[in-house]
């Protein structure tokens, strides 16, 4: 079985981390991640939710929101990561997903760093 | 991360939105910071024994009026109100007042904050020092080291800031529409006036200052969560991130002043181009440009080229053809004139700053880029004169060794 975990805290109190705070805390990630990186996949740091875009595909034509996603109602999915040259183009490549599968919103967020299953950036 | 540090982590964190709470509540700077001073002391106490509250700015709002009814009581010899640990171990009370205290329901609280921090009767550079006290929570000493003064002066000056804050009177009424745009302009160039203020170009300031750059990086955070579909605020937000991401850059190893041009790019932050952007990607979208969002649009032209050669000098040039028609200076298009130079040719640059002498006649860059255009076009003798013109000019000795650099690649 593949597992997702999914990470959450208190985005202005890790962005009130120093950065010699923010390294450590990485690095020591880093060492977890080195230690189980044969079964691990993907892993991704995402950038502040003030840099988001939302798209609500619940409605025709579908709507972009600025700001993260911030309804409880709806739960995460699933998640895409695409290489996008603008955020224009992820709102296509989002809106071309919305179109065959209408309902709930998606939000695109840039990923500040993506390490491979072998846990290297 | 000891226990004194996640402490402070929180509490740095929970600070903007307590402080506008309590600035609401009591009405006066001076009580709210005391009241808060004293929440935080409990919560030094209070943290370690019972883990952190749910709510960071809830708990501290609580205990801090708590705090303040609590010393008017004293003060008046009235009975004191039960103690706050009542409201310490996350009691329904709290379940309540966090339900209130979402962002968005404390938006002008915040901006308020924010807003008489920048009276227009306080000197700019007493408005960065009330804004780095007062909503960052930076110590005083801390300031004054940023500001190359002593402590004891960085102290009064806050102090007097904050009187003449109290004499001016900030409604504290719901904002109109109106009042709350141009709020949120006023704050922009505050947090733009503390960025500056730490993006120095002395690298023997560099550590003390660069506090100012990152709290002006939070506070853009800070009023882009409260305001998330303003394009201004956008901009304002990538453009420090895009011009701090080169600050690792900007200074060699003896601490002399390197050039946008001659920057190792691998030292440029990588996550701050990328937010910085993702950023001017959004404020784009919306078709509204304003001043902040143009000069982030350059900075994104720089952090997206490879090289300084490869630069994309046709759009630099017709980025600052629109910030100048948005703010006509002189400085505008002496900027210009430097995309022009390597997108049209430096006689097109030569014939755009002509014009400009009366006003930046007493500029150092006016002269250095006058001399580079002139070089350019093998008029060595009078590029010879405009490059003694800038040395004589110079802030620093870097920037008359930069010149001095350029005379010797001079034709003889």
């Amino acid at each position: 079985m593949q597992y997702a975990i999914l990470c959450y805290h208190d985005e202005k109190v890790t962005c009130a981390w120093s950065k010699e705070h923010d390294e450590a805390v990485m690095a020591k990630l880093g060492a977890v991640m080195d230690k189980h990186k044969q079964k691990l996949g993907p892993v991704a740091r995402l950038l502040p939710t003030t840099a988001a875009t939302t798209l609500r595909k619940d409605r025709e034509p579908a709507l972009v929101i600025d700001g993260p996603f911030a309804e409880t109602k709806e739960q995460l999915l699933g998640f895409y990561i695409i290489d996008c040259a603008t955020l224009e183009d992820a709102l296509d490549f989002a809106r071309e997903l919305g179109a065959v599968n209408p309902g709930g919103a998606y939000e695109i967020r840039p990923v500040d760093v993506l390490f491979d299953s072998a846990g290297a950036p | 991360m000891n226990q004194h540090d996640w402490i402070g982590t929180v509490i740095a964190a929970a600070r903007p939105k307590a402080m506008a709470a309590l600035l609401r509540y009591f009405g006066d700077l001076d009580a709210a910071e005391e009241a808060f001073q004293e929440a935080c002391l409990r919560a030094l106490n209070a943290w370690p024994k019972n883990g952190p509250p749910r709510d960071a700015a809830a708990w501290l709002i609580m205990v801090s009026r708590n705090a303040g009814i609590d010393s008017v009581r004293k003060q008046s010899r009235m009975t004191p109100l039960p103690s706050d640990d009542l409201i310490s171990d996350l009691s329904d009370t709290e379940a309540a007042e966090v339900e209130r205290l979402d962002d968005a329901g404390y938006r002008d609280d915040i901006l308020r904050l924010l807003f008489v921090c920048c009276h227009p009767d306080l000197p700019s550079t007493q408005q960065i020092a009330l804004a780095l006290r007062i909503v960052s929570g930076l110590k005083v000493s801390q300031i004054a080291r940023a500001f190359l003064v002593s402590e004891a002066a960085m102290e009064q000056r806050i102090t007097r800031a904050k009187s003449k804050i109290a004499g001016a009177h900030v409604p504290f009424d719901a904002p109109g529409a109106v009042e709350r745009t141009e709020r949120l302009a006023t704050v922009a160039a505050m947090i733009y006036l503390v960025f500056n203020e730490g993006y120095t170009t002395n690298v023997a300031e560099q550590g003390a200052k660069a506090p100012l750059c990152e709290e002006a990086i939070r506070l853009s955070r800070l009023l882009l969560s409260l305001f998330p579909a303003e394009p201004e605020i956008m901009g304002l937000t990538a453009l420090i991130l895009l011009q701090h991401a080169r600050s690792a850059a900007r200074f060699d190893a003896d601490g002399i002043v390197v050039l946008l041009e001659d920057q190792d790019r691998t030292k440029w932050d990588r996550r701050m181009i990328a937010e910085g952007l993702a950023l001017v990607d959004k404020s784009l979208r919306h078709q509204r440009p304003g001043s902040y969002q143009v000069q982030a649009a350059v900075a994104a032209l720089h952090a997206r080229a490879p090289s300084f050669a490869e630069t994309d000098w046709a759009q630099i040039d017709s980025l600052y053809g629109i910030l100048e028609r948005m703010q006509p200076s002189p400085v505008v298009t002496l900027n210009r004139a430097v995309a022009v130079a390597k997108s049209r040719g430096a006689a097109e640059a030569l014939l755009m700053i002509e014009p400009l002498e009366d006003k930046l006649n007493g500029y150092f860059y006016f002269h250095g880029a006058r001399g580079a255009f002139l070089m350019e076009l093998g008029r060595s003798e009078e590029a010879r004169i405009a490059f003694d013109r800038a040395i004589a000019l110079a802030n620093t000795p870097a920037e008359a060794a930069h010149i001095r650099n350029q005379i010797d690649r001079l034709a003889p």
